[in-house]
């Protein structure tokens, strides 16, 4: 037997010491600062090389995957943003969030006492008061996707009403979307007081910056605008609409994952990651968790700074599920619909 | 609380092992004792020696292994011998066929061969199953398509014969494939031994030539430990040797080779660098460390092993390195989820700590991440070393672990320095956004392979080989396909005694039509010239004042020429070390300078055509053809200056991977006795117009034309340095040469012995060589006078790898 590191070997050097202490509160934003956004570099290559094999390289089995899945249940914001939602469908919508995972699948995990609920239900401004009473007594707060999404095009005044109406009518959470024409013109004070705006619109809300990653043309964009929204006071970064021709893609993911934690270096203040759009599979659930984990650190997978944003991966999530429990493979039928 | 319930909590990974057991089942199909693979049989070695391959991860043995001994070998040989002709014969189409079947039979069991290899090398599961048996496979149908294609692209080639293959532990399979597939795609047969540490997928792949129905003795494994390499490398029936190992085993196996004339290539050491500039991509530049020196536990020969960063990132860059460090995952190879896997063997775990603690000792920062590695079976963790210095022995010395060390420089001249100062030449990283940079330094870099932001990436369509003491030859891509072929007029050139015949049937030509030259030649006695050196383009009096008398074919004295000794050579290398800015001048400007030189020449012709005559007492035709000759062979190579050119390789990455050809340095030239002119214009000029510096010996016997032809020089606009001629005694001049560690590369055409003196001792710094063996060598013949295997080998391939996108 070998005895592989000796103290002999292992001079500890001093831990970084330039590094702000982590700050527990919200982060409030800090000034705009340009010289940083200039100074970003993000190598494209390097960054879809590191997306695509860091699913390979990390992997979880057995127990630890039902773990895993019950923890992605738990970060998700359930969602709908179709034009064609009904009160009845939200209402259908609430009712899975309080009960994301059938009870006896839970049951046969001896999970029962864990409180798997989703994170949130997001839906349009129109219908939060239907959800923020379908939901009353869950816990699980509203999301509202405002500032006339998916565009984002609507007059700021307009766009900063519909906030303040969302918070008005219950909703905890506000996603809103930037102007990409901020961003692909360079224009980053203007993103930067257009995401103030929000944040001062939503008060005590949460607020959700939407980047609208697939229409912002480069990673460096993504890496830019992804700063500017965090000084400018974003809770959480999230990649898309989900009406962009791409959406959540990992490598977009691992580029704002690095933003969030260059900011979390420099400022000390924590921001969440939201990828949405796109994410159908458990699979690729379970690899955002990865990424999230190696990249950011474990502390991150929790609701306050890490969400899915998705609609069909319940689905998949819960067939994975009986499938551990069972040996056998389920179908979607069997799992009770949103 | 339940387990998952904990687990929920903890988000911590578990373990996420592959199955041993279609592995462990064909061991013991085997019984776990495996013979060796002679003439498409298992047969038990004759040796009757055995010894047994170890799971690194445990320290268990898996497998009784056979050691092949001098019986075993001949028989191996011999099979090989047998089977080449007829492996040749079938075509390329034919050939193309196997290589295509192995390529589909190493894909259909890649879950077993990756399984295997983890098992017996240590090393991740995710690397082999997505890294190593991938390549392995691309590998083979790559060159199942130069085997197709051999007939019309390599018109005038042909097979080396049997090729002896010896191949390290770090990439078992993947070695194997680098090794068989060109030599089988071009009609050679092999006879490979796989490093004693990792014999098995070896094993499994002669299964695979036995089912695919591979003729009988195409392939032969003998598996053993460097005894059996040894045979392999003695073996007079072995007409090409393929190394890939450490740089002290192929300093010996050049050595051993010697004036054999067997056919080498090696693939040695590094200590590459990886260059950080201030405007990289930290992060990305992270993992780019993680996969330089974290992949393979370390030991790949190219890890980029010196981080060289600039001195504005370096804290950062370092504070990143240790964050990321820290969820590095080392332990069980087949654990899914594992980044580093386990050190071969006990003997490399013990070097590696040696080293690390010379390291420390020396004033370096050793950081380890704080978590331990299992104590069961040969692990060490990943380690970063600051504070290093460039005199430090973690600096210079190859560790061949998980063990990076970090330097600083303040500016890119300066980077170059540093990258360059080793003794290695395999590969180099460099990390920029500025494409004006990357491209700048990628040409400075004396590396064999250049990353632009990314690292160690290989693809069957790019050559891969070193510089320097990394050894030489390419794998993959055509320039890797020419080590295993040799010019077709070669295979039947006239040997050395034919060509003695022949020189004694032109003097006797000569001496019957001297007569007139004498009497005209007395009339009026003749001004004394002196003959001297010369040297960074000027003429240079030899060291000590001797001079050799220069007699005709009759005997007469027509002059002397001074004796160059050991310092007249180290000052030419010196003059033609300074000359480098030659390579950095453009391919026009060279051809200009070569079709000046021409020029110059044909001015001259009549004077050139006397000196040849009176020296050699050759006829007035035959003394003019071979001045009209040196001028069109002036010309042909001022032609190819700028159509030497490289390719862009298609490897199956967004990126270009520019393949260049590049000058190797410092080329020393010995010229054969006869002609006096044509060959020395004929090796000088290839040399030249790829931008390589020459220190060259001419004719022993007749060096007057040549000292002539530095006034051709003089007049021609040559800097001076870029050609040095040292005039003197042969093998005298040529053994410094090739004694001269500043010297890259070594042409020598004289005697068996010579050839054998110089490729014995440019074995101290792995110069690149070319002999004669003492064969003659027909210079008029255009094959064999002129071309590209002049060109090529006064060239190596660097492939620079430019992965692009916004």
């Amino acid at each position: 037997m070998i005895e592989a590191t000796t103290a002999q070997t292992r001079a500890v050097a001093p831990a970084p010491s330039s590094a702000p202490p982590v700050r527990a509160e919200r982060n409030p934003g800090i000034p705009l600062e340009l010289d940083w956004i200039r100074d970003v570099r993000v190598n494209r290559s390097a960054v879809e090389r590191r997306a695509e094999t860091l699913p390979r390289r990390r992997t979880v089995k057995k127990e630890w995957q039902v773990a895993w899945l019950l923890k992605a249940v738990t970060l998700l914001d359930l969602t709908t943003l179709s034009g064609d939602d009904t009160p009845g469908r939200v209402r259908r919508l609430c009712a899975k969030a309080r009960q994301p995972v059938r009870p006896e699948i839970l049951e046969g995990f001896g999970v029962s006492d864990l409180p798997i609920k989703v994170a949130a239900v997001c839906v349009y401004h129109a219908f939060v008061e239907t959800a923020v009473e379908a939901l009353r007594g869950s816990g699980i707060p509203v999301a509202a996707v405002s500032t006339g999404f998916p565009a984002g095009l609507n007059p700021l005044p307009q766009r900063l009403q519909e906030i303040r109406a969302s918070v008005e009518a219950g909703a905890e959470e506000i996603d809103v979307v930037i102007t990409r024409a901020h961003v692909l013109t360079g224009r980053w004070d203007a993103l930067y007081d257009e995401v103030r705006a929000f944040r001062e619109a939503c008060g005590d809300a949460l607020l959700k910056v939407i980047l609208a990653t697939g229409e912002l043309a480069t990673m460096r964009n993504v890496a830019r605008a992804s700063l500017v929204a965090m000084m400018a006071g974003a809770d959480f970064i999230k990649t898309s609409t989900g009406k962009e021709a791409v959406n959540a893609t990992l490598p977009v993911g691992l580029v704002m994952a690095r933003a969030i934690r260059a900011y979390r270096e420099r400022t000390g203040y924590r921001v969440g990651l939201k990828p949405a759009g796109g994410i159908r599979r458990a699979k690729e659930a379970l690899d955002w968790l990865l990424m999230v984990k190696d990249e950011l650190g474990t502390e991150w997978l929790r609701p306050a700074l890490f969400r899915t944003g998705a609609s069909a991966l319940l689905t998949d999530i819960e067939r994975q599920l009986e499938y551990h429990l069972t040996g056998r493979y389920s179908a979607a039928y069997r799992q009770p619909l949103a | 609380m339940s387990k998952i319930a904990e687990i929920f909590e903890t988000m911590e990974y578990g373990p996420a092992p592959e199955s041993s057991a279609p592995a462990l089942d064909w061991l013991e199909r085997h019984g776990r004792s495996f013979g060796l693979f002679i003439g498409g049989q298992w047969v038990e070695p004759r040796s009757g020696e055995t010894f047994d391959t170890v799971n690194p991860a445990t320290g268990q043995p898996i497998a009784r292994i056979s050691q092949a001994g001098k019986e075993d070998v001949d028989l191996a040989v011999e099979a090989a011998r047998r089977a080449q002709p007829g492996w040749y014969a079938l075509g390329g189409h034919a050939r193309a066929r196997y290589l295509y079947a192995m390529a589909r039979q190493v894909q259909k069991h890649s879950r077993l061969f990756a399984v295997i290899e983890s098992l017996d090398n240590g090393k991740p599961i995710r690397e082999s199953r997505d890294i190593d048996i991938p390549l392995v496979a691309r590998h083979f149908y790559h060159h199942a398509g130069w085997a197709e294609l051999m007939e019309s692209e390599l018109e005038g080639y042909v097979p080396v014969g049997v090729v002896g293959q010896i191949i390290p532990w770090n990439f078992p399979l993947l070695m194997l494939a680098w090794k068989i597939a060109p030599a089988l795609a071009t009609g050679n047969t092999v006879v490979l031994k796989p490093a004693e540490f990792t014999p098995l997928t070896a094993l499994l792949f002669a299964e695979i030539c036995q089912e695919i129905e591979l003729p009988p003795g195409v392939v032969n494994i003998v598996t053993g430990d460097g005894r059996t390499g040894e045979l392999i490398v003695r073996h007079p029936g072995v007409d090409k040797i393929a190394f890939t190992g450490s740089t002290e085993v192929g300093r010996i196996i050049r050595v051993a080779t010697a004036g054999s004339g067997k056919k080498l290539t090696l693939e040695l050491g590094g200590k590459s660098p990886f260059l950080v500039y201030e405007d990289a991509d930290l992060d990305s530049v992270v993992e780019g460390v993680v996969d330089a020196i974290w992949f393979n536990q370390g030991q790949v020969c190219c890890a980029g092993s010196r981080i060289i960063a600039h001195e504005s990132i370096a804290e950062r860059l370092t504070q990143k390195l240790r964050a990321r460090m820290e969820t590095l995952r080392v332990g069980d190879p087949l654990d899914k989820a594992v980044d580093i896997g386990a050190i071969i063997a006990p003997v490399q775990l013990e070097k590696i700590r040696r080293l690390v603690r010379q390291g420390e000792q020396e004033g370096a920062t050793i950081w380890q991440p704080s978590w331990s590695v299992p104590r069961e079976g040969y692990f060490f963790p990943p380690t970063l070393c600051t504070n290093v210095s460039p005199s430090a022995t973690i600096a210079q010395v190859e560790i061949f672990g998980p063990v990076v060390v970090l330097m600083t420089f303040r500016t890119p001249e300066e980077s170059v320095e540093l990258a360059n100062n080793t003794r290695y030449g395999l590969a180099a990283s460099v990390w920029t956004e500025n494409i004006n940079l990357a491209l700048d330094i990628a040409p400075k870099l004396k590396a064999g392979t250049v990353w632009i932001n990314c690292t160690n990436l290989f693809d069957a369509a790019s050559g891969f080989g070193g510089y320097r003491e990394s050894g030489f030859g390419r794998e993959g891509g055509k320039e890797g396909i020419f080590e295993y072929v040799r010019p077709e007029w070669e295979a039947a050139s006239e040997d050395a005694a034919t060509a003695r015949a022949g020189r004694k049937r032109v003097a006797a030509r000569a001496r019957s039509g001297r007569k007139l030259d004498v009497t005209a030649a007395a009339a009026v006695p003749p001004i004394d010239r002196t003959a001297k050196l010369y040297i960074g383009g000027k003429q240079a009096r030899p060291d000590q004042g001797y001079s050799l008398p220069v007699y005709d074919p009759g005997g007469r004295l027509v002059g002397e020429v001074g004796r160059g000794n050991r310092k007249d050579v180290r000052n030419a290398v010196e003059a033609a070390r300074k000359a480098e800015g030659w390579s950095r001048t453009t391919a026009h400007l060279r051809a200009q300078i070569l079709y000046y030189i021409a020029e110059n020449l044909a001015a001259r012709e009549r004077e050139f055509a006397d000196r040849i005559r009176a020296l050699t007492g050759s006829g007035p035709a035959a003394a003019k053809r071979e001045v009209e000759l040196s001028v069109r062979r002036l010309f042909t190579y001022a032609a190819w200056a700028d159509k030497w050119e490289g390719a862009v390789h298609h490897t199956p990455f967004r990126n270009v991977t520019l393949a260049m050809p590049e000058p190797i340095g410092v080329v020393g030239i010995a010229c054969p006795d006869e002609p006096c002119l044509l060959p020395f214009v004929s090796l000088l000029c290839p040399v030249i117009a790829t931008g390589n510096t020459a220190v060259i010996i001419p004719s022993e016997r007749w060096p007057l034309a040549a000292t002539d032809f530095y006034q051709v020089l003089d007049t021609s606009d040559v800097p001076g340095g870029v050609v040095n001629i040292v005039t003197g005694v042969r093998d005298e001049l040529a053994e410094v040469l090739a004694a001269h560690d500043d010297v890259d590369a070594m042409w020598y055409f004289g005697s068996q012995e010579g050839s054998a003196m110089v490729e014995r001792l440019s074995a101290g710094n792995m110069k690149r060589t070319w002999v004669n063996y003492g064969r003659a060598w027909n210079w008029e013949d255009e094959k064999q006078g002129q071309g590209a295997e002049f060109l090529r080998r006064a060239t190596q391939v660097k492939n620079i790898w430019i992965p692009y996108g916004e």
